[in-house]
């Protein structure tokens, strides 16, 4: 009897200790999280100032100056980049809910993973060989091009999962009336999915305006103003890693400043989209 | 809800009067379908863009490419395998790191997290994952370095300096500090996977342990664990997969030497860092060429990688899981 | 309002929005290349946006080597270079490309210990660190020279390019003239197999690794270094006199060298008391016959601008301008162009 009770008790003594064990590993995760914001909040917050917003870059070794080019640049990249990615991963996403077969369902489905594991570097290798050298010159477009291409398995696979939420009620309702598969699916499937969707394109918009490696040999960088889509163009998580492994203590304080912009940006998205999409489609995207 | 569909309804009058359009039936469908294959057609893309940028330096070389340890543009040799040393070593350094803390951390929310605490815990590792590569390059050059180099690699000097592993000079920028960065970029997903599986664990099993009169910790071990070890694994090989194509991050912080060293503390260079670092700037074909074929053998391990780890997970969990992944 | 009405309206919206953006008049002529002009390019090319509102030069400093890709490649529509393109290079060229020398730099030794001293370096000393056979800041082949300098016993912390740079070339183009060994085993170019050391992209990712590492030893362009607050070493020249890099040192030993008619040229090693050993100049890549006669025009008035009005900046950037007769020389080539 001693001897059970004491084994009671190192199990109750184990218990504890893998408890408060876990409990420490969860601190230790969302740790680094704190100190990043710790130090992008202190480094770049002052930092940031009207002419941040406003200014072009300087030329190098002066003081001053902004990323205005470099914002526009990343919100005009992502545009392009929706203008593959939402189409293709709308449409492919009703095409895995709505017609697919199962046994194609899950090539596409596995293929969209696949596609997600490919290393974002080799998206701006495809783009180079793809856009850049046949055109003759780094560009938007190629830059939009490697984003796009990224966004396209991300879509696929939010838009598919919200419109399995819809009840399938509605779509055999309006079979009932007669009324083509095609337009059930725009006007009531899609319709009735769309915050979802919408939130699927705006956390794949979040999680690509970061990429700084597709960029690197197609977007290029641009110290001014891009007019023509076709000439090479910034980027805000470019211009933070040309600014980051510099020398100039004005580039760092600016890189800062950038990062916690970037970091806002998406911030924001992410949580924007899930307080408004909460009560309905909870869980639905990731 | 309701609304929108006695809207819809009150459209479709004049639409029941005409047939319903099979063209456009058609139309869509097809649409959607290509859309759909187009994941397929991107792979292929991806495949053969790579194999045909790679062909020359894959004739000239042969195997001898993975195999050569001489990266020497000027001479124009090139074998990859100081970057696939430099690859492996720091993904493995991660895994090491990230494994126990993430798979600690889904436990602690599937099973032992008091529920107040679980939905912010989530959004905050959702958080996580959220900051761009480049974000934690720049804080790992001007905070973890120097950190690292002042006072975690001195330490690990004088209490580890018998193993090989942690002689010769600190520079502060390693394979170890690569490691250290890729782990925290993969914390994230390994750590949501990780809970998707644990929560896919039938509730039957938990009851049945804690029927026995098991602890927590028990049942945490026996019902859960055991049975879900497969995914786990599987998560962790999905987090491989991503510390493996790492790219900016650890550009920055790995020093960019194309040596192999057995020391952590030492530089080193992945295949993702030389295609970032040289790949606007070979000068020749050949060089060029090599470059590919680095970009053909990184997308190969990750692909390889990453069907291991869907086969695995979906073993478990089945497919809904799948939106963790993303 | 229905879901395909919203995306049409969007589609509307983004076409109209890349409309505009194309209806812009501003030309943006793309040039890329050598990190080491890269200070005095963006200054003139931000000073030429105020002479000329309708033209803006985007420079991106991916280093030398990429200057000579992407200019082959016409990717880009100037390249940059401060290592001379190989012959085997310029015959890849799909036209005749030529070498407009700019300005001339110092490649500097540059360097982060504790205490304020110039380190003085000969030749032999800096192929045996860069080979690793030197690996302690206390070593007697460098306090040897340093008399009176107390050196920490600190590992040196090697620094080179891991990008293909022009830096690195005039700074192997030197190491070679001096070595063999060195010669033979990684020998000159734009990227070398380095022996030692870590690698750092372009000439600020090379100062900034130097800052961020103590005990670093790395190679940069002058104007870096001055810029970055770095110290650097003095260098012993041909006449075995320890010279600091400077303006007068750079002009110096541009003055013995001699130019042929293709402007490819190497001044490393360069004999004259006041000569700074590890200099050279810098080109721009331009294609002789231009296919887009309105670029080719803007370029040709640039290069006129830069090499007139462009160079009186260049001392105030630490870059030694031409001297007349090469000035005169090469602005006499840049007429050659035809667009």
């Amino acid at each position: 009897m001693n001897t059970s009770s004491r084994y009671h008790a190192w199990r109750k003594v184990k218990n504890l200790t893998m408890s408060g064990l876990s409990f420490t590993c969860a601190t230790l995760v969302i740790a680094p999280l704190g100190l990043v914001l710790f130090y992008l909040i202190t480094a770049g917050a002052g930092a940031i100032d009207w002419h941040f917003f406003t200014q072009l870059p300087k030329p190098v070794g002066e003081t001053g100056g902004g990323m205005a080019n470099a914002i526009v640049g990343t919100l005009t990249l992502l545009g392009l980049a929706s203008l593959i990615g939402v189409p293709v991963g709308v449409l492919g996403g009703v095409y895995l809910s709505e017609y697919g077969g199962e046994r194609m369902n899950w090539w596409i489905r596995f293929g969209a993973d696949v596609l997600n594991g490919v290393p974002s570097i080799v998206w701006g290798i495809v783009a180079y060989t793809l856009v850049v050298v046949p055109l003759k010159g780094f560009s938007a477009y190629a830059g939009g091009v490697a984003l796009g291409f990224m966004m396209i398995p991300l879509i696929i696979r939010t838009t598919e999962e919200v419109l399995l939420l819809v009840p399938n009620g509605y779509r055999e309702a309006a079979l009932a009336l007669g009324i083509p598969r095609w337009r059930i699916n725009l006007q009531i499937v899609m319709k009735t999915a769309l915050r979802g969707i919408v939130t699927g394109v705006l956390l794949a918009g979040a999680r690509i305006a970061g990429e700084t490696a597709p960029l690197l040999f197609t977007a290029f960088g641009n110290r001014f103003w891009t007019h023509h889509l076709k000439d090479p163009i910034a980027a805000l998580p470019l211009q933070i890693f040309t600014y980051a492994i510099s020398p100039y203590d004005d580039w760092h304080r600016q890189a800062w400043a950038g990062a916690l912009v970037l970091i806002l940006m998406i911030f924001l998205i992410n949580i924007g989209v899930r307080a408004l999409t909460r009560e309905r489609f909870s869980g639905a995207t990731r | 809800m309701a609304e929108t569909l006695t809207t819809t309804m009150g459209a479709t009058d004049d639409v029941q009067l005409a047939p319903p359009s099979k063209v456009g039936d058609r139309i869509f469908k097809w649409l959607a379908m290509v859309m759909g294959l187009s994941v397929g057609a991107l792979i292929v893309i991806v495949g053969f863009t790579l194999w045909r940028g790679a062909s020359m330096s894959v004739h000239h070389f042969g195997t001898g490419f993975l195999t050569g340890s001489k990266w020497d543009p000027v001479q124009e040799v090139f074998g990859a395998l100081p970057f696939i040393y430099g690859t492996l070593v720091s993904s493995l350094v991660a895994l090491v790191i990230a494994v126990p803390l993430s798979i600690a951390t889904a436990v602690f929310l599937t099973e032992l997290a008091p529920p107040r605490v679980r939905q912010p815990l989530v959004s905050v590792i959702e958080m996580l994952s959220a900051v761009p590569s480049v974000v934690f390059g720049l804080w790992g050059i001007f905070v973890l370095i120097s950190w690292l180099r002042v006072h975690l690699f001195p330490w690990l000097q004088k209490l580890f300096g018998f193993l090989p592993l942690f002689q010769g000079p600190n520079y502060g920028v390693s394979m170890l500090a690569a490691g250290i960065i890729i782990a925290i970029m993969i914390l994230p997903i390994i750590t949501s996977v990780s809970r998707e599986i644990l929560r896919s664990v039938p509730d039957l099993q938990r009851e049945a342990a804690y029927g026995l009169g098991a602890t927590r910790w028990e049942v945490t071990r026996i019902a859960v664990l055991s049975y879900a070890k497969r995914g786990l694994f599987g998560a962790v090989v999905l987090g491989l997969g991503r510390a493996l194509g790492e790219t900016m991050a650890v550009t920055m912080l790995i020093g960019n030497r194309p040596e192999i060293s057995t020391s952590l503390l030492a530089p080193g260079y992945t295949l993702a860092s030389v295609i970032a670092n040289e790949f606007s700037e070979a000068t020749t074909d050949l060089y060029l060429s090599a470059l590919f074929e680095i970009a053909l053998v990184l997308l190969g391990v990750t692909i390889l990688t990453n069907i291991l780890a869907q086969l695995l997970i979906a073993s478990t969990a089945g497919p809904k899981t799948s939106r963790a992944i993303q | 309002m229905n879901l395909t009405k919203k995306l049409g309206n969007l589609a509307v919206a983004a076409m109209m929005l890349g409309l505009a953006t194309e209806l812009s008049a501003q030309m943006l002529i793309n040039g890329a290349g050598a990190t080491f002009p890269y200070p005095i390019y963006s200054k003139w090319f931000d000073e030429y946006a105020k002479v000329d509102d309708s033209v803006r030069f985007n420079y991106q400093s991916i280093g030398s080597g990429g200057g000579q890709k992407q200019i082959l490649a016409q990717t880009v529509d100037f390249g940059a270079s401060d290592g001379p393109m190989s012959d085997e290079n310029l015959a890849k060229a799909s036209g005749k490309l030529l070498h407009i020398p700019t300005v001339a730099g110092a490649v500097v030794v540059t360097y982060n210990l504790p205490g304020d001293f110039k380190l003085k370096l000969d030749g032999p000393a800096i192929v045996d660190i860069f080979r690793g056979k030197i690996t302690k800041w206390n070593d007697t082949r460098i306090t040897g020279q340093n008399p009176g300098v107390e050196l920490p016993g600190i590992d040196i912390v090697v620094v080179h390019r891991s990008d293909g740079s022009g830096t690195t070339y005039i700074f192997t183009d030197y190491l070679s003239a001096i070595s063999h060994p060195w010669q033979a085993e990684a020998g000159k170019g734009t990227a070398v197999n380095w022996p030692v050391g870590l690698g750092g992209k372009g000439n600020e990712g090379v100062a900034g690794q130097v800052k961020q590492t103590p005990g670093a030893i790395g190679y940069v362009e002058l104007i870096y270094a001055l810029q970055n607050k770095l110290s650097f070493a003095d260098i012993k020249n041909a006449d075995g006199k320890y010279i600091s890099p400077s303006l007068d040192s750079i002009t110096a030993a541009m003055a013995t060298a001699k130019v042929p008619d293709d402007f490819r040229f190497s001044m490393v090693n360069a004999s004259g008391a006041d000569a700074y050993p590890i200099a050279g100049t810098t080109w721009l890549l331009v294609y002789q016959t231009q296919k887009d006669p309105a670029k080719g025009k803007k370029i040709v008035e640039f290069l006129n601008w830069a090499l007139t009005k462009g160079e009186a900046m260049a001392p105030s950037l630490d870059y030694a301008p031409l001297p007349k007769g090469l000035q005169d020389r090469t602005l006499a080539r840049v007429k050659e162009i035809t667009f």
